[in-house]
């Protein structure tokens, strides 16, 4: 895997100049690799990961499974880019097993998620049905640890 | 009522109480530091020897082994050097499995110097050696190395500070706290040296994995002549990040080997049965977890001496260990000063280079033991105590 991908990321604020050093390599070739990735869209976009829990703004997240029945001219494809198009909809992934489609939905509360599913989703034709799981704590995302950073353990040292 | 300064051992009396705790204790005790000052890996111990650890606790593995290790162990490591440097030590009686190498490290001396003997011993470095030659009478003679020889041992500093009393050169590379790595042509000078003398070699290489670059750590004791005067210190440590294990081992002439096994014996019996099992698990396995963390040593460490550079703090670009040593001269002030200073200001904490060895003052140990992140803001706190000190 290129390096470059694994940093950016860890922390895409790193500059350009930054990342070459720490790659070994020339500031102009890394702003070339990285407008490469972009254009091929190997890189979709630069995110900070917010723990909306800590801001005055909470944010309430649900997962939706959803079962849905595909059509002639309708398939998998299609029914995925109709819920994506959704405002509110911040992930959406076909699934092996018991449904089809994963949905990550935020809102500003749970009534909020409740009807957006009921007027939104379950009102989309194919979609036979839907499961709302509203998630109560995050403890992990994209890599990030939503923890109070634990205390440093080891000793100041000669060795 | 006991005066215990007539009843303590002179010999102990007489080792100086490090004077860097107290600077540490301050730092300890401060809020919101920003540490750089570690001496191990921030990773964890890869999961697969952590797991073999726990399987033989849950099998009930709770004996002690054999003096000089587990012979599975013994076996591993000869393997080890075999395929990482083409040494090749007999596991029976030339390999001994230490509670780290600082083990390894005192009972060679031990083994080795009757009192007057002559320890060389290229400064800046780990702070270990002197104290325990001290406790066997030794004559500890320090070789200040130089920033404008990468801190390397030069065959002519050697040759210079031979007398007929020198018993043991102590070779610390990778270097702690510098980073320097003695390459092959710079070993096969100090081969020329010590060949044909009867001088003896306590290599310590517990840094041998973590070098940079393409070409990786050579061991003295693969230089012509050398396998025969050397003893190789190493352990699991620094490479595979198992300081709190306290695992270590010892590589060399069986004659050597069974004096240290033999203190080993009575010290300490054996190493943690526990921590064996687990570093089985660490040489057959685990080279992939290895590489893993030097890629990432590498690009902290690319990071940090070019950002320090920048920052006029100028810094030799460290080959292996995980260090960086940046003079601190351009700043008009002593090591101490600099960071008593940088700590009160800035709350980050660096180890004065002088800690080392006179010959280290004048410059800084920064670890890059932590996260880019850390780094990082370090960095900018760095810059910004620079920024206040006047011009």
């Amino acid at each position: 895997m290129d390096q470059l991908l694994s940093l950016l990321q860890n922390n895409a604020r790193l500059t350009n100049s930054q990342l070459a050093v720490m790659l070994g390599r020339e500031e102009a070739d890394v702003a070339k690799a990285i407008e490469a990735y972009e254009k091929s869209g190997v890189i979709r976009g630069y995110q900070a990961v917010i723990d909306w829990d800590k801001t005055d703004s909470p944010t309430v997240f649900a997962r939706i499974e959803i079962k849905v029945t595909p059509k002639k001219d309708f398939g998998f494809e299609e029914i995925a880019r109709t819920i994506m198009e959704l405002e509110a909809v911040q992930s959406v992934s076909l699934m092996s097993g018991g449904y089809d489609l994963a949905v990550t939905v935020s809102g500003k509360d749970f009534r909020d998620i409740a009807i957006f599913v009921a007027h939104r989703l379950s009102t989309i034709e194919s979609v036979n049905s839907t499961a709302t799981h509203f998630i109560l704590k995050k403890y992990k995302e994209r890599g990030v640890i939503f923890e109070e950073e634990s205390k440093d353990e080891r000793r100041l040292t000669l060795l | 009522m006991m005066d215990y300064d007539k009843l303590l051992s002179q010999r102990a009396v007489a080792i100086k109480p490090s004077g860097i705790r107290k600077f540490f204790d301050i730092a300890a005790q401060m809020e919101g530091v920003i540490s750089l000052g570690v001496g191990e890996p921030d990773f964890k111990t890869p999961w697969s020897i952590r797991h073999a650890g726990a399987e033989s606790l849950e099998k009930g593995r709770t004996w002690y082994t054999a003096n000089a290790g587990l012979m599975p162990l013994r076996q591993e490591i000869a393997n080890y050097l075999s395929r990482r440097f083409s040494l090749k030590y007999n596991p029976q009686d030339e390999v001994l499995v230490t509670v780290g190498g600082s083990e390894g490290i005192d009972i060679c001396i031990r083994a080795l110097i009757n009192p007057g003997d002559e320890i060389l011993l290229p400064e800046p470095c780990f702070v270990a050696y002197a104290p325990i030659g001290a406790l066997t009478d030794a004559k500890v003679v320090s070789i200040p190395t130089r920033a404008e020889d990468g801190f390397r041992l030069t065959a002519e500093q050697l040759r210079a500070a031979i007398t007929p009393k020198t018993k043991l050169l102590v070779l610390p590379f990778p270097n702690n706290p510098t980073g320097a790595v003695m390459r092959r042509e710079h070993l096969e000078e100090i081969a020329q040296v010590l060949r044909g003398t009867d001088i003896l070699v306590l290599s310590d290489e517990i840094y041998a994995e973590l070098t940079f670059g393409q070409k990786r750590h050579v061991s003295i004791a693969e230089i012509d002549g050398m396998k025969e005067r050397t003893i190789v210190i190493n352990g699991f440590s620094k490479a595979y990040a198992m300081t709190g294990w306290r695992l270590g081992y010892a590589a060399g002439p069986a004659p050597i080997i069974a004096q240290m096994t033999k203190i080993h014996q009575f010290a300490i019996m054996c190493a943690p049965t526990t921590s064996q099992y687990a570093a089985v698990e660490a040489l057959k396995n685990c080279d992939s977890e290895i590489e893993s963390m030097v890629v990432q040593y590498d690009m902290r460490r690319r990071l940090l001496a070019d950002s320090l550079n920048q920052m006029g703090l100028s810094c030799f670009s460290p080959e292996g260990a995980f260090y960086v040593f940046p003079s601190i001269r351009s700043t008009g002030l002593t090591s101490a000063q600099f960071c008593e200073q940088l700590l009160y200001a800035q709350k980050v904490a660096v180890v004065p280079g002088d800690a080392f060895g006179a010959s280290g003052e004048g410059f800084v140990r920064i670890s890059y033991s932590y996260s880019v992140d850390h780094l990082l803001e370090a960095l900018r706190r760095i810059q910004a105590f620079l920024d206040q000190l006047p011009k």
